[in-house]
C-alpha cells in the first residue's frame, strides 16, 4: 500500500495573523506544519507500522506531499522525523496566490501520478481554514470520501477501509474500498513527538520537489490569475472596546447580573 | 431576475434555522429557490417547513441513496438541479458537510467557491471574517456559477408567505457516487436547550467547571441559552464533542457569549470572537480570555453563576 499524506506548512496557529494586501503575510510569523496534519500522519503510522513490522524490505510506504513555497521542506522535515518515507513538493512562482480549487487540482495530478491508494489528509489548514480540500481531492480523483475521521480501520487484504466521521451532525459510520480520501479529526490520536533517532533519519530522506512543468499543469491554470475567486479588499477589524474587569468580592454575580440586565442582554 | 438555489439543511424530520437566513440571503440577489434533499416520504413536510420564509419556490429530491451514500451523492443531486436551473449562485450553511458539498460541487459545475461568509450582498460579493475575526476580507467569485457557504446566524430570516410551488425533482445518483456505504448514524443527543449555532445565548464551560456542568446548565436553562464546551472539556469526556467551540468545534456567533472557566486559547477564540457582547468568568485574573471580554469578573464560576441567576430571577420577578 501507498499512502499519500497532503500536509500544508502554515504560519503558527498559536500566533496572531495579518493580512497585507489581501493575502496573509506569511513572513511576520513563523511557519510549521498544520497541526491538525500531525494528526493524519500519526494515524497513517499507525496503519503502517505494524504492517511493515519485522520485514526486510518494507512494502508499505507514507510519502509527504504539499504543494508551497520552497521552506516548505522544513514542514516535510518535520513530518519525515516523525516516521513518513520520503516527501514531494510541488512548488512554483506561478502557484502563488492559489484558491481551493487550483490546490485540488496540483494535488490531485501527483496523487494520480504518483500511483497511490490511500490519501491521507488533516481536517483544516488552520490559516485558510476551508476544510474542504479533502472533498475536492475525492472528486478530482474520483475516489471514495471518508472524511472527517474520529476512527479510521485499513483492512489491506480485502482493501476495505471504515471510519467512524464525527463532526456537529453527530456521528457517521462509513466504508469503502480503495483508493480513498481520509480526512482525520483531532480527537483521533496524539501525534508522536519526533525521536532523536527520527530527527537524523529525517536528515537522509527524500524530497523531491517538482515544478508545474515537471507535474504537467500549466501556470494559467493555477496561481492568483488562474484562481476562481478573487479578494477584492481586506481590513483588520476595529479592536473590540477594552471591557470592564472586575475582581469578585462576594458581589461578582449580582453585578454580572446588574450587567446582563441593564445591556438589555437577558 | 435570476434563480439563486439554496440548500435546505434538515436533519430528516425538521428544517434547520438556516434555510431562512439563506433564503433571505438569496432573495437579496434573485429568486430563492430551496432545494430539498431527502429521503423518500419527507420532502412534503420538510418543504412544509419553507412557509414563512423569504423563499416562494422548493424544489424537492426524494432519493434514499443520498442518505445511504453521503456527500457524493448529494452533490450528484445538485449538480443535477443546478444543471437543469442554470441559477446565478448556489447558497450552503457552512458547517462540515456543508462545507464539502461546496467543494466538491464548485469543482463539478466549474464555478469558484467561498466558504464561510458572514454577508452576501446583491452583486453575490461576500464578507468573511477570517483569522478569529481579526481581518474582515470582500471577495467575488469570478468564474462559473459562485458556490458559497454561509456561517448560520449571520442575519435575521425575513418573514414571507407560504410556498407557492414545491416541485417534485428526479436524480439519478451515478455509480461513481456510490463508493461511499453510511452503515449507521447517530444524530447528536438533543437535549431540550437550543442549537449552538441557532442561539441567541450561547455559555460555555471550559476545565475550570472540573467537569460539574450543572451551573452552567442552570444558568443555559434560566437564560434559554445553548450550552458550548472547550476542547479541554470535550476531550475530558464533560462534555458531547458536538458542543465543542472553535477552530475544530462549532464557530459561534451569539448575541452573548459567556465563558465559564475558559482560558481563552487562540483556538477557542477562533470560535466565538465576533460574538457580539462578551462575558468571562474565571480565578485567573491573567487568563487571555479577559482581553476580549465586554464585562469580565475575576472569581469562582461556582460563586459567581449562582448569584448571578438569583439576581436575575429576583430582578425579574
Ligand atoms: C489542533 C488543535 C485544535 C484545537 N481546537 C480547539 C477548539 O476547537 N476549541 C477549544 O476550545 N480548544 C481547542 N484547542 C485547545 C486549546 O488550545 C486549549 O487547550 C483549550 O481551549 C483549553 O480549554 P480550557 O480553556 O477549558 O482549559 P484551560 O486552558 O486549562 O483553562 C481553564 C481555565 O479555567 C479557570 N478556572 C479553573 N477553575 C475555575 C473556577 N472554579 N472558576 C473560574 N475559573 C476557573 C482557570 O483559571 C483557567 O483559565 C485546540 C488545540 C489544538 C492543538
Ligand atoms: N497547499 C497544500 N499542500 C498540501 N496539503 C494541503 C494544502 N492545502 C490543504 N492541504 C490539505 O488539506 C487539508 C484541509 O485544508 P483546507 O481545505 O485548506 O482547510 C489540510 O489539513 C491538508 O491535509
Amino acid at each position: 500500500m501507498k499512502i499519500a499524506i497532503c500536509v500544508k506548512q502554515v504560519p503558527d496557529s498559536w500566533a496572531e495573523k495579518k493580512m497585507v494586501g489581501g493575502r496573509l503575510d506569511r513572513e511576520s510569523v513563523d511557519a510549521v506544519l498544520n497541526d491538525l496534519d500531525e494528526y493524519a500522519i500519526e494515524e497513517a503510522l499507525r496503519i503502517i507500522e505494524p504492517l511493515n513490522e519485522g520485514k526486510e524490505t518494507p512494502e508499505h510506504s507514507i510519502t509527504l506531499i504539499s504543494m508551497g513555497p520552497e521552506r516548505t521542506t522544513e514542514a516535510i522535515r518535520k513530518g519525515l522525523s516523525m516516521g513518513a518515507d520520503n516527501g514531494l513538493l510541488v512548488s512554483d512562482a506561478a502557484l502563488a496566490g492559489s484558491d481551493a480549487i487550483a490546490t485540488a487540482k496540483v494535488l490531485a495530478k501527483v496523487i494520480k501520478d504518483g500511483g497511490f491508494d490511500l490519501v491521507f489528509c488533516g481536517t483544516e489548514s488552520t490559516d485558510a481554514r476551508m476544510s474542504v480540500i479533502p472533498a475536492m481531492l475525492s472528486e478530482s480523483l474520483g475516489w471514495a470520501q471518508l472524511t472527517f475521521a474520529g476512527s479510521v480501520k485499513v483492512d489491506v487484504a480485502t482493501k476495505s477501509v471504515e471510519i467512524a466521521r464525527m463532526t456537529e451532525s453527530g456521528v457517521e459510520n462509513m466504508s469503502a474500498t480503495l483508493p480513498c480520501v481520509v480526512s482525520v479529526i483531532e480527537k483521533i490520536n496524539e501525534p508522536r513527538y519526533p525521536s532523536f533517532k527520527g530527527i537524523m533519519a529525517a536528515k537522509k530522506k527524500q524530497i523531491d520537489t517538482k515544478t508545474l512543468i515537471d507535474i504537467g499543469i500549466t501556470a494559467s491554470e493555477v496561481g492568483a490569475s488562474g484562481a476562481w475567486s478573487e479578494v477584492l479588499e481586506a481590513n483588520p477589524r476595529p479592536a473590540r472596546e477594552k471591557g470592564v474587569k472586575l475582581e469578585d468580592s462576594g458581589d461578582g454575580g449580582t453585578k454580572l447580573a446588574d450587567y446582563l440586565l441593564e445591556k438589555r442582554l437577558v | 431576475m435570476a434563480n439563486v438555489l439554496f440548500l435546505v439543511d434538515h436533519d430528516g424530520e425538521k428544517v434547520a434555522k438556516t434555510a431562512g437566513e439563506l433564503a433571505t440571503f438569496a432573495k437579496r440577489a434573485g429568486t430563492p429557490v430551496g432545494v430539498i434533499l431527502s429521503n423518500s416520504g419527507k420532502g412534503d413536510a420538510l418543504a412544509a417547513g419553507l412557509n414563512g420564509t423569504d423563499c416562494d419556490r422548493a424544489l424537492v429530491v426524494e432519493n434514499d441513496e443520498i442518505a445511504k451514500h453521503g456527500i457524493a451523492a448529494a452533490v450528484s443531486a445538485l449538480a443535477q438541479i443546478v444543471a437543469a436551473q442554470q441559477p446565478s449562485a448556489v447558497l450552503i450553511a457552512s458547517s462540515a458537510r456543508g462545507k464539502e458539498i461546496a467543494g466538491r460541487l464548485a469543482l463539478r459545475i466549474g464555478g469558484g467557491v467561498i466558504t464561510d461568509a458572514i454577508d452576501v450582498n446583491e452583486n453575490l460579493a461576500t464578507t468573511q471574517s477570517v483569522f478569529g475575526g481579526s481581518f474582515m476580507v470582500n471577495a467575488k467569485v469570478k468564474v462559473g456559477i459562485p458556490v458559497i457557504t454561509i456561517r448560520p446566524s449571520s442575519i435575521e430570516a425575513g418573514v414571507g408567505s407560504t410556498l407557492s410551488s414545491v416541485e417534485k425533482v428526479s436524480v439519478n445518483i451515478d455509480a461513481k457516487d456510490k463508493t461511499v456505504t453510511i452503515t449507521n448514524s447517530q444524530p447528536p443527543v438533543k437535549g431540550g436547550r437550543p442549537d449552538l449555532t441557532e442561539a441567541k445565548i450561547v455559555i460555555s464551560g471550559g476545565r475550570g467547571t472540573n467537569g460539574n456542568f450543572g451551573e452552567v446548565e442552570a444558568m443555559a436553562d434560566l437564560l434559554g441559552a445553548a450550552v458550548g464546551a472547550s476542547r479541554a472539556a470535550t476531550d475530558a469526556g464533560w462534555y458531547p464533542h458536538t458542543h465543542q467551540v472553535g477552530q475544530t468545534g462549532k464557530t459561534v456567533s451569539p448575541q452573548l457569549y459567556i465563558a465559564c472557566g475558559i482560558s481563552g486559547a487562540i483556538q477557542h477564540r477562533a470560535g466565538m470572537q465576533t460574538s457580539k457582547t462578551i462575558v468571562a468568568i474565571n480565578k485567573d485574573p491573567e487568563a487571555p480570555i479577559f482581553d476580549l471580554a465586554d464585562f469580565g469578573v475575576v472569581g469562582d464560576l461556582f460563586a459567581v453563576l449562582p448569584q448571578a441567576r438569583e439576581a436575575i430571577k429576583s430582578k425579574r420577578a
